[in-house]
């Protein structure tokens, strides 16, 4: 019982993880519409940017929120200049072009930054919270950061006027138009906080999993993972799942044989494919209605 | 004198835009003849290296085409045919090293396993639509090598150390090395497949396929049976795929669980965009930008290497949005116009 | 006419690609006016619409309120005061009915005012008010057309434009669409330019008409002499 409690509080601890990565993802989903392979990479390269910062002596707050409007510049960019060319071309066009982002941004990091692994610092100290070694300073903090992070998505998805036209640009993008929306900004727009959630989410969990330019891949799985579970058109929901994620993967890790840690992937992933057979569009995703 | 050059230039660009207009309806039967006029002597032409890699092209263009069946002509999303892949490739590895069934016998029995299984993960699928069944595939082809790598399979796997197969030798004595033998036999099986895919996109089954892709409730509402046609489509995309997979077994000699990864499934997607969907012939330029360019790319910097794969790539999606087929389809269509 | 005209098209020529569909169309919309433009399917109605808020390739002269807005982004056209309501209406089906609503006024503040102009639409369909919080998706056609008129009400538009109001719709329910057409237009002064089909709902609504027959206009007048015309009677109106 002991055990069980503490898998799954370790388990609350990774999720966080996977969570925050989920919300940037339901977060560029709800902004364009797909989802986009290259946002573990761009999340990487921001944190990043923000170890030379700190590197360079910049003080860690002034570097987070430096590199937060870096990426944010950054993201605007990328859609406005890489994207905007096949705004018209199909949807399996665009996913080629995020696995050309993929790559491009990875291959520049190893550059860089060479593939050393590199620690990197965390505001929230590394002791213990509960006693016990149940949960560090830092697991704490990166829940209380996703959490508000969420909250601030959430009022201002649904209670702001350019949450709503970002929302309405996405999911109909015509009638956007039709309203005096200008379509082109709110995409970029929403690429722009995309980018910055996902640095936001790079720099909780670089100290955790050491900075290194490969090291969002499986993070980006997990946090896919997360997302589709808890519902892509859901904020909340994604957190739940990647929480979720993250307590399963813990527990298959300890009770079921057979499964170390090269399986836990394939558990985290049959859960995704389980979870959309029995409800398609997630926990707590809003099934749409189409009328025909 | 300028006027002159000018109006010769324009008919000389009049007279082949009516000839390709012309040429047209033929261009199948043109492609043909103008591939196996480059292809059949090959062989005897180039070094063996480059042999062996031009086989394996002609491997992953099946594989290409498997792809292109299921998400190209039926419009379902497939990021997992790496793991078809490697089901074919391991059902060859393992019908040779432990039962000594000869090598081309592997290649059907591959394509029966693969299609039953692509069946089955079909089924489940059905409910699942778009970006959601990304990642269904997606969860398969990234829990293939990790089960591949399971202990409990380790007798017939090996493992993680894999399975090491022997080239076959040219039957009959005749006077081609295994390399050389080996792709002529690649090009029998793809040119077979890519008849086969030809006659069934052009079939009936084939507009039911399609149509499926167009508008699944209009494809329902006229009879079409949409579970049926979708799950075999995904079987006959995963056998076109396990095929391949076994022929690229043997080709390379060896099959180990790292060799059948995501990555692999991204190559195989970079490829089907590149050739463009929907088209069989593209399947063969798609072979070739995924297993050529990464090598250029290499060779221009070897440090950043995948950021020249990601921009050569990127331009290429800008000049070709529909992929090579698409860019011909427009090329083709210009002409039409301005000879009229 | 007396009214001055506010909005001018001249010589429009729209294309889908490589095929032209609007051959050299003049129109001209009254202020204050009801204007509708008939013709059977294929005709270009829809088409002309589409150019006069810039949403297909067209050339020639629009002017609104003098103004050239021809080769201006669709956006831009709306923001000067012209409400498209679309074929098929173009609900954001996953959204809620307020928040449809509200998307009308997106390009204004002041939360007084959309307060007061969502009570405005909702004087004029009152079933919106029973659905405010359902997803637009959710609601019957005869719904989803009045929560479409009901934001490009929102909009406070000075001309409003409509592709086919009584598309899919029972006969009852585009009675009292077209009533509600008609009070809006006398009580909110919007001039309305109205693409439909059914020719005797439109010829009794309308002041003016323009008759259109594959991208060409054949024949225009007061709605009155076009609903008395033969060939029109015996073409469109089935007697």
């Amino acid at each position: 019982m002991e055990l069980f409690l503490h898998q799954v509080l370790a388990g609350i601890a990774t999720g966080g993880i996977y969570a925050c990565m989920a919300l940037a993802i339901v977060m560029i989903y709800q902004a364009i519409d797909h989802l986009n392979f290259a946002q573990g990479e761009m999340a990487m390269f921001s944190t990043f940017i923000a170890w030379q910062l700190i590197q360079w002596e910049v003080p860690y707050w002034a570097a987070f929120f430096i590199t937060l409007a870096v990426s944010f510049a950054g993201g605007y960019l990328i859609e406005r200049i890489i994207m905007k060319p096949i705004h018209n071309a199909p949807i399996l066009s665009h996913v080629a072009l995020f696995i050309a982002l993929f790559a491009v941004i990875n291959s520049l990091a190893g550059f860089i930054w060479e593939y050393q692994i590199k620690s990197f610092p965390s505001p929230f100290g590394t002791h213990s919270v509960l006693g016990e070694g149940l949960i560090s300073a830092h697991d704490a903090g990166m829940t209380g950061v996703t959490v508000t992070l969420l909250v601030f998505l959430f009022l201002f998805f649904r209670y702001t006027r350019i949450g709503l036209a970002m929302r309405a640009a996405a999911a109909n993008p015509e009638s956007a138009r039709l309203v005096g929306i200008r379509v082109e900004w709110m995409l970029a727009l929403g690429w722009g906080m995309a980018a910055s959630i996902g640095a936001v989410a790079g720099m909780l969990i670089a100290p955790v999993v050491f900075l290194e330019p490969n090291m969002m891949a499986s993070i980006l799985l997990y946090g896919f993972a997360g997302a589709v579970v808890g519902g892509l058109t859901s904020p909340g929901g994604a957190v739940i799942g990647g929480v979720l994620v993250g307590i399963i993967e813990n527990l298959a890790g300890t009770f079921i044989p057979y499964v170390g840690s090269e399986l836990k992937l394939s558990i985290a992933l049959a859960l995704i494919v389980f979870v959309l057979t029995v409800k398609p569009s997630g926990l707590f995703g809003r099934s749409v209605v189409h009328r025909v | 004198m300028a006027m002159k050059t000018r109006s010769a230039f324009t008919d000389l660009i009049a007279f082949f835009g009516a000839l390709a207009v012309a040429l047209a309806p033929y261009r199948r039967w043109l492609i043909l003849g103008l591939v196996l006029l480059i292809v059949l002597p090959m062989p005897f032409v180039v070094k063996n290296f480059f042999v062996f890699q031009l086989t394996l092209a002609m491997v992953y263009a099946i594989a290409i085409l498997g792809l292109n069946l299921l998400t190209g002509f039926n419009g379902q999303f497939s990021l997992g045919h790496s793991a078809f892949y490697a089901i074919g490739a391991y059902t060859a590895a393992i019908l040779m090293d432990q039962y000594d069934v000869a090598y081309y016998w592997t290649l059907p029995i591959a394509g029966i396993i693969c299609f039953v299984a692509g069946f089955l993960f079909g089924l489940p699928a059905l409910r699942l639509e778009g970006i959601y069944l990304a990642l269904a595939t997606f969860a398969l082809a990234v829990a293939m090598p990790q089960i591949l790598k399971l202990s409990p399979f380790e007798h017939w796997t090996g493992g993680v150390q894999g399975i090491v197969i022997l080239k076959p030798n040219a039957p009959f004595g005749l006077p081609l090395n295994p390399d050389q033998w080996l792709y002529y036999f690649t090009f029998a099986v793809m040119l077979a497949l890519f008849l086969c895919a030809y006659n069934l996109v052009s079939s009936r089954t084939g507009r039911a396929i399609k149509a499926i892709r167009d508008n699944s409730i209009a494809a329902k509402a006229m009879g079409v049976n949409l579970s049926l046609y979708k799950s075999l489509t995904f079987g006959v995309s995963a056998l076109y795929t396990g095929v391949a997979g076994a022929l690229g077994g043997i080709v390379v000699q060896f099959v180990a669980p790292d060799s059948f990864t995501f990555a692999l499934s991204v190559a195989l997607f970079v490829g089907l965009v590149v050739g463009g969907v929907g088209s069989i012939a593209g399947a063969l330029f798609g072979a070739w930008f995924v297993l050529f360019v990464p090598n250029i790319a290499e060779h221009v910097s070897k440090g950043l290497a995948g950021a020249v794969y990601g921009i050569m790539l990127i331009l290429l999606i800008y000049l070709m949005p529909s992929g090579l087929a698409g860019l011909v389809r427009l090329v083709v269509m210009r002409f039409a116009r301005a000879s009229r | 006419m007396t009214r001055p005209a506010l909005l001018e098209a001249k010589n429009i020529c729209a294309y889908y690609g490589a095929t032209q569909v609007l051959h050299g169309l003049d129109l001209s919309i009254a202020e204050g006016g009801i204007t509708t433009l008939l013709g059977a399917n294929g005709a270009g109605k829809t088409t002309m619409l589409r150019s006069v808020c810039g949403m297909v390739r067209a050339t020639g002269e629009i002017r609104f309120r003098g103004r050239q807005i021809a080769g201006e982004a669709t956006e831009d056209i709306v923001r000067l005061g012209i409400a498209h309501v679309p074929e098929g209406r173009g609900t954001f089906v996953r959204l809620t009915v307020e928040e449809n609503l509200h998307l009308g006024a997106i390009t204004r503040g002041g939360k007084a005012g959309i307060a007061a102009d969502v009570e405005r639409v909702f004087g004029y369909f009152p079933r919106l008010r029973e659905r405010y919080r359902q997803q637009a998706g959710t609601l019957s056609g005869g719904e989803q057309q009045m929560l479409a008129i009901g934001r490009a009400m929102m909009l406070r538009p000075t001309l409003m434009l409509l592709d086919e109001p009584s598309f899919g719709l029972a006969p009852l329910i585009v009675q009292e669409v077209f009533t509600i057409l008609k009070q809006m237009n006398e009580r909110e002064k919007v001039s309305l330019f109205l693409v439909e089909q059914n020719a005797a709902l439109a010829l009794d609504l309308a002041d003016h008409a323009y008759l259109l027959e594959t991208g060409r206009v054949v024949m225009a007048g007061p709605a009155r002499e076009l609903r008395e015309d033969e060939n029109i009677r015996r073409a469109y109106l089935g007697y």
